[in-house]
């Protein structure tokens, strides 16, 4: 196989790491030395070779320990992923989508063989060779949305259309950065988005409900969010927060480079084709201070986004109480000089 | 009578307005406490609705002080509760046999409105259809986010979760179909650092 898997933990002792190539194609998400909501979106139809926008759903050597992860969260808690009884069509949609884009974009990894509705599924990271009738969920072990979004890094939120808005009708929600899925499921755009604030008076949602109104099929998008975590816990989620929030106190200057995170979403779109719901996977990706700083560049541009940063939206994304001590470790690697254009390292 | 005005807040907490007849060939009252006085006012408007009326009444705390006023009122079939989970059966079945043209009508507290308005909703009532009216306790209804159990007519912000014990504070963030607020642990980065408990709107 081409990609290496690491056997890590995103709980108990966090063995998690990045290898230099994880960090080299980290998605930076700053594409100047400051930061303000945006709808930001571009076209997902791939991107530079190696990068994680190349494929339509990336693989990358955390794979098969974040799939694992997955299946520790589901047997705490089975509420994470749930489909209203209107969905299970777009469960099919969204299964057929990502088996047919992971068998074209890694072939050596993962296999799709259809004779018209007898298809069968080799997922080799996983080692699993699944033959199943499409569209009958009985010849599944799960339901189709469950079965492939257990087999696919990423929270998966499927949004029904109808009224002119989208609807949170199913999901499969396990690295979320704070947000429930049991609470939020049924919601439409604006309900689901309300505890966020400023960007409702900036008229962002408005316009990016617009934009994802009208994505058709074959022409997906995606944009990048970002927030900061201690340590590389993937499972930020609310249902747990009693449980994690105590580790946001266990900084130190001497420990913040290993456990200080940044967090970085690529929200991708993509409109399903018998269901015309659309699909909206949340791809989080970790780098923490240490590795990022190996790039001149974005040592720089973190420092100062952070330390622009509105109070508002540091207190929103959970890091206010930590700020200080970020800005002290990032700084000595801001020499005040410019910074290039753009995402990619110098 | 005038209403509590709730203050402005984020998008996903409800709004209620003020009940006015709307014509239907059967007309559903739900309502608890002080909810009693918008139906008192809506009949005294119009009369002609009121015989086609089935009233769902839970006086809670208010007990026998509006029960005279709706008997006084006529309506086609009124019903005395004595708590929101005893009328429940009432309430599907008056929604399973309704016919297309029901008019839904629900006033009292938060609690008891998003609670029906969901059962509504359960039987193929849009939200959009269904008018409410909030009167008497600006009380709450919380799901603990983390173990997931309701707490009726929460006043005090935080509260203790009365299932988990956890401490938890009142977010604005409102499920319809929990027809609950969320209530999120208020010390879980520093546990027991809980401040002093404060009544809602003071």
């Amino acid at each position: 196989m081409t990609i290496q898997f690491n056997d890590e933990s995103f709980r108990g002792e966090y063995t998690f790491t990045n290898s230099d190539h994880a960090i080299k194609r980290f998605p930076f998400p700053f594409h100047e030395d400051s930061y303000m909501y945006a709808v930001n979106m571009e076209q997902h139809q791939g991107g530079p070779e190696g990068s994680i926008y190349e494929k339509r759903f990336d693989v990358d050597e955390h794979y098969v320990s974040e799939m694992y992860d997955r299946k520790l969260v589901l047997t705490e808690d089975p509420l994470r992923c749930q489909s209203l009884p209107h969905m299970v069509m777009a469960g099919w949609d969204l299964l057929e989508l990502i088996m047919v884009s992971k068998a074209e974009d890694y072939p050596d990894l993962f296999e799709l063989h259809r004779d018209g509705a007898n298809w069968r599924w080799v997922n080799k990271p996983l080692s699993i060779d699944q033959s199943f009738v499409f569209l009958d969920e009985t010849t599944l072990p799960y339901g189709p949305m469950e079965y492939i979004t257990r087999q696919t890094q990423g929270d998966f939120c499927i949004l029904d259309q109808r009224n002119d808005n989208l609807w949170m009708d199913a999901g499969m929600v396990t690295t979320q950065a704070d947000w429930s899925l049991d609470f939020d499921i049924g919601m439409n755009f604006f309900e689901w988005h309300a505890p966020v604030p400023k960007a409702h008076e900036m008229g962002i949602f408005i316009r990016a409900l617009k934009f994802l109104l009208s994505i058709q099929q074959g022409t997906p998008a995606r944009r990048l969010n970002w927030t900061m975590t201690v340590n590389p816990l993937l499972d930020t989620s609310p249902e747990n927060y009693h449980k994690w929030g105590v580790q946001k106190r266990t900084l130190t200057p001497e420990n913040i480079g290993q456990k200080q995170y940044l967090r970085v979403e690529l929200q991708t779109f993509f409109r399903l084709p018998r269901s015309n719901a659309l699909v909206f996977p949340i791809r989080c990706y970790l780098i923490n201070l240490e590795d990022l700083v190996s790039v001149p560049k974005w040592a720089r541009r973190l420092h100062r986004v952070i330390r622009d940063l509105p109070i508002e939206l540091a207190t929103y994304k959970g890091f206010i109480d930590n700020r200080p001590m970020i800005l002290d470790y990032l700084a000595p690697f801001d020499d005040g000089q410019p910074t290039s254009d753009g995402v990619w390292p110098d | 009578m005038v209403g509590f005005k709730f203050p402005e807040s984020i998008k996903s907490r409800p709004v209620y307005g003020t009940l006015s007849v709307k014509s239907g060939v059967d007309h559903l009252m739900i309502a608890d406490g002080e909810g009693a006085e918008a139906i008192i006012r809506l009949a005294k408007l119009n009369k002609n609705f009121i015989e086609k009326s089935h009233i769902i009444y839970i006086p809670k705390h208010t007990k026998s002080i509006f029960v005279d006023q709706l008997k006084e009122l006529m309506p086609g079939q009124l019903y005395l509760g004595p708590s929101y989970p005893a009328s429940v059966s009432r309430i599907r079945q008056a929604l399973n046999n309704a016919k297309m043209g029901l008019q839904v009508y629900l006033a009292g507290t938060e609690g008891l409105i998003g609670q029906a308005q969901n059962e509504c909703m359960s039987s193929g009532v849009p939200h959009t259809a269904i008018q409410t009216e909030h009167c008497g306790s600006v009380a709450r209804r919380m799901q603990c986010v983390h173990c997931k159990g309701i707490t009726e007519d929460v006043i005090m912000d935080p509260f203790i979760c009365i299932h988990c014990g956890l401490n938890l504070f009142i977010r604005d963030h409102y499920s319809r179909r929990l027809a609950a607020f969320q209530g999120v642990c208020i010390d879980a980065e520093d546990p027991g650092n809980v401040p002093d408990a404060v009544e809602l709107y003071k």
